[in-house]
C-alpha cells in the first residue's frame, strides 16, 4: 500500500506529531519530566481516568456517551465505606460496591435500548441521580483508617510498576483486542456507523448496547476503588467532572462523538497526551488551572487540523 | 341545532384540545407537575407559599430559564452547549471586575453581553464552518474558560461593588427584576420563533439540515448567529447571576451547565434537534427551583436533595418518551 500525503494526516498520526513535540518541549523544561520514577509516577495517577477513558471509547463508538461516569464512581467510593463500616470483609466490599457500579450501568442501558432515551439525557439524569444516592448515603461524611493491605492497590508496587498501571496496560490490551478484533467489536462499529442497517444485518443491537453501558458502570466503579486505595479516603465528591476528561481522552484520540469510528490505541495516544501536558505544564511552574485551559485548546486544535488536512471529502 | 353538526364541533373542538395537547403536550407536563408539587408543598408547609418564599424561588432561578432560552435554541439547531456555566461564571466576573475599577455601571452590564456574543459567535464559525461537532468544540471552550478564569482570578471574591450595580435586587411593584427579565425574554423569544421566518429557520437547521438549505436557509451563518444568541442571554443570566448577592465570587458555579441543558430537555427540547419551545424550558428551570426549595419545607434531608432531582428528571423523561410513543 502507498502510503499517501493524506494517509500520513491521519488524526493517530497528527496527534502523535503533537505528542513528541509536546514531550520534547516539555522534557526541554524540566530534568525531572523524563525520569522513570515521574513517568510512573504519572502512571500511577492517570490510571483510574484511563480505565474509564477505554469503556468510554466504546460508548462513543455506539454513537452514545455516558455522562454518569463521575458519579457511578462517587457512588462506588461511598458504598466501599458504608459496606466495610456495616461489617463485610474489605475484598468482598470493594466487590460488591463495584458490582453496584456495575448495575448502575446496566440501568443506564435498559432505560436507553428500552425506553428510547437518548444517552446524553438518560446519563444527564443518572448523573444526577447517582451522585445524590453517593451524598445520601454517605450524608458529606468521609470514611478513612483502611487496613494497611487494601492501600497496595493504589499506593502499592508489583514488580517495580504501581500495581493499578498493571491494571490499566491489561485493560488497554482487552479493549483493544475486542475492540479491533472481535465480532463484538465490529458489532460495536456497526451500530455506531448505523444502527438500523445494523439491526436488520443480525446485529443484536440492543444486547451490545447494554453490554457496553454495563462494562462502561462496572468500570467507572473499579476507577473508584482504585482511586478510594490510592488517596486513602472516601468523600461523595470524587470523580467530579471525569466524565468530561475521558470524552476529551477518547475525542481527541480520533474518535468521532458521532459513531461508528474511533480506536483503542488513539484513546490510549490522547490519554498520554492530557497527562503529559498535565505532568510537564506542572514540572515547568504552569498552576493546575492553566493546564486546564491548553488541554482545551489542544483538542480544538488537533481536530480542527485532522479537519483541515486530514480527510477525504466531506464525513 | 342540528345534533350531527352539533356532535361535529364537539368533535373538532375536542380534536383541537387533543392537538394543543400534542404539541404543547411537554410544557402542559412541567406545568402541571410544578402546580402539583406547589400543592403539595403548600399543604404541609404553608411558608412555601409565603411571598418571600416564592419571591426568592423565582427570583433567584431566572438567570438559569434565561441561560435555557439560548441553550433551547441551540439544541433546536441541533447543536449543544457545554460552555455555558463557565462562560456565564466569566462574564459575571468581568462585569464585577468592570464595576469595582469605575466603570460606568451600564458599561459594566452591556460589555459582558457582548463579550458573549462574541465568544459563543465564535463557536459558531468553529462548528458551522471548521466542522467540528459542537459538543468537542464546548468542551474546549468549558476547559478554556473555566481554568482561564480560574488562573486569572484565583477564585478571589469581588467585593465592594457600587451600590448602583445590583441589577437583580431592584423591584418593580414588588417584584424582582430576574422575574420580569425571565418572563419578557421568554414571551420575546418564543414568539420570535414561533411567527418569524428567522426563527423558524432554527427549527428548519435543526431539524433537516439539507432541507433546510434546500428551501434556501443559508445554514452556516445561521448556526454562527444562534450561538450568538445563545452568548446573548448567557451575558443577561450573567449579569443576573453576579448582581444577586452583594458580592462575585468569581468561580464557574458547578453543574450549572447541567442544570441549563436539563432545563431545555426536561421543558421538551428534543435532544436530536427540530423541535421543542423556549417556554417549556423556562417553566422547567422554574420547576427544578420548585423541587429544591420545597424539599426543603417537606423536611427531605439536604443530603437527598440531588437524588430526588435526579429521579425526577428521569420520571418525567420516561413520562415523555411514553407520550410521544402514543403520539408516534
Amino acid at each position: 500500500m502507498r502510503l499517501s500525503f493524506r494517509s500520513l494526516l491521519r488524526h493517530e498520526a497528527v496527534l502523535a506529531v503533537l505528542m513528541i513535540v509536546a514531550l520534547l518541549v516539555l522534557a526541554h523544561q524540566s530534568d525531572r519530566f523524563f525520569t522513570t520514577a515521574n513517568i510512573l509516577n504519572q502512571g500511577r495517577l492517570v490510571s483510574e481516568l484511563g480505565l474509564v477513558a477505554l469503556t468510554m471509547t466504546f460508548v462513543i463508538v455506539t454513537g452514545g456517551i455516558d455522562l454518569s461516569v463521575g458519579s457511578i464512581l462517587g457512588l462506588v467510593a461511598i458504598l466501599i465505606g458504608v459496606f466495610w463500616k456495616a461489617g463485610i470483609l474489605l475484598p468482598l466490599a470493594v466487590l460488591l460496591a463495584v458490582c453496584v457500579g456495575g448495575l448502575a450501568g446496566f440501568v443506564n442501558g435498559l432505560i436507553i435500548t428500552r425506553f428510547r432515551v437518548p444517552p446524553l439525557i438518560t446519563t444527564l439524569a443518572t448523573l444526577a441521580l447517582y451522585r445524590g444516592l453517593a451524598e445520601g448515603i454517605s450524608e458529606s461524611r468521609s470514611v478513612r483508617g483502611y487496613p494497611e493491605y487494601f492501600y497496595v492497590l493504589g499506593q502499592g508496587e508489583v514488580g517495580g510498576m504501581p500495581t493499578q498501571l498493571w491494571l490499566l496496560l491489561a485493560a488497554m490490551i482487552v479493549a483493544g483486542v475486542v475492540l479491533g478484533r472481535t465480532t463484538f467489536g465490529r458489532a460495536t462499529y456497526a451500530v455506531g456507523a448505523n444502527e438500523t442497517a445494523a439491526r436488520f444485518s443480525g446485529v443484536a443491537v440492543d444486547r451490545t448496547k447494554v453490554l457496553i453501558y454495563t462494562a462502561s458502570g462496572l468500570v467507572a466503579g473499579l476507577a473508584g476503588a482504585i482511586l478510594v486505595s490510592r488517596v486513602s479516603t472516601t468523600r461523595s465528591d470524587m470523580g467530579m467532572g471525569l466524565e468530561l476528561d475521558a470524552i476529551t481522552a477518547v475525542v481527541l484520540g480520533g474518535t468521532s462523538i458521532f459513531g461508528g469510528r474511533g480506536t483503542v490505541a488513539g484513546t490510549v495516544l490522547g490519554l498520554v497526551l492530557i497527562q503529559a501536558l498535565r505532568n510537564g505544564l506542572a514540572l515547568a511552574g504552569v498552576k493546575g488551572d492553566g493546564t486546564i485551559v491548553v488541554i482545551g485548546f489542544v483538542l480544538i486544535l488537533a481536530i480542527l487540523v485532522t479537519n483541515i488536512f486530514g480527510r477525504d471529502g466531506d464525513g | 341545532m342540528d345534533t350531527a353538526l352539533e356532535t361535529g364541533m364537539v368533535v373538532r373542538r375536542t380534536r383541537r384540545l387533543g392537538r394543543f395537547v400534542d404539541a404543547y403536550g411537554q410544557e402542559l407536563v412541567v406545568t402541571a407537575a410544578l402546580l402539583v408539587l406547589m400543592a403539595v408543598a403548600g399543604t404541609v408547609n404553608r411558608r412555601f407559599l409565603s411571598e418571600t418564599n416564592l419571591t426568592s424561588l423565582f427570583s433567584g432561578n431566572a438567570y438559569v430559564a434565561v441561560a435555557a432560552i439560548g441553550m433551547s435554541m441551540v439544541i433546536i439547531s441541533g447543536n449543544i452547549d457545554v460552555s455555558v456555566g463557565s462562560l456565564i461564571g466569566v462574564l459575571a466576573t468581568i462585569s464585577g471586575t468592570l464595576a469595582v475599577k469605575g466603570y460606568p455601571i451600564w458599561f459594566a452590564w452591556l460589555f459582558p453581553v457582548l463579550v458573549g456574543v462574541v465568544v459563543d459567535a465564535f463557536i459558531g464559525v468553529l462548528v458551522a464552518y471548521a466542522r467540528i461537532p459542537a459538543i468537542v468544540v464546548t468542551l474546549g471552550f468549558l476547559s478554556i474558560l473555566k481554568g482561564g478564569l480560574i488562573s486569572a482570578t484565583q477564585g478571589a471574591w469581588i467585593a465592594n461593588l457600587p451600590p448602583g450595580f445590583f441589577i437583580a435586587q431592584f423591584r418593580v411593584l414588588g417584584v424582582p427584576s430576574p422575574v420580569y427579565f425571565a418572563a419578557v425574554l421568554t414571551i420575546l423569544a418564543a414568539l420570535w420563533m414561533r411567527y418569524s421566518a428567522l426563527g423558524r429557520a432554527i427549527y428548519a437547521v435543526g431539524g433537516n439540515g439539507d432541507a433546510a438549505r434546500a428551501v434556501g436557509i443559508r445554514t452556516k451563518p445561521m448556526v454562527v448567529f444562534i450561538f450568538a444568541l445563545n452568548g446573548f442571554f448567557a451575558g443577561i443570566a450573567a449579569i443576573l447571576f453576579g448582581t444577586q448577592l452583594q458580592v462575585i465570587q468569581s468561580t464557574v458555579p458547578p453543574n450549572l451547565e447541567l442544570n441549563v441543558i436539563t432545563a431545555s430537555v426536561i421543558g421538551g427540547v428534543s435532544i436530536l434537534g427540530g423541535t421543542g419551545t423556549v417556554v417549556g424550558s423556562s417553566l422547567a428551570a422554574v420547576l427544578f427551583a420548585a423541587i429544591s426549595s420545597s424539599l426543603i419545607f417537606l423536611n427531605v434531608s439536604a443530603y437527598w436533595l440531588r437524588a430526588v432531582l435526579g429521579l425526577m428528571i428521569l420520571a418525567t423523561v420516561l413520562a415523555d418518551m411514553a407520550r410521544r410513543r402514543r403520539i408516534g
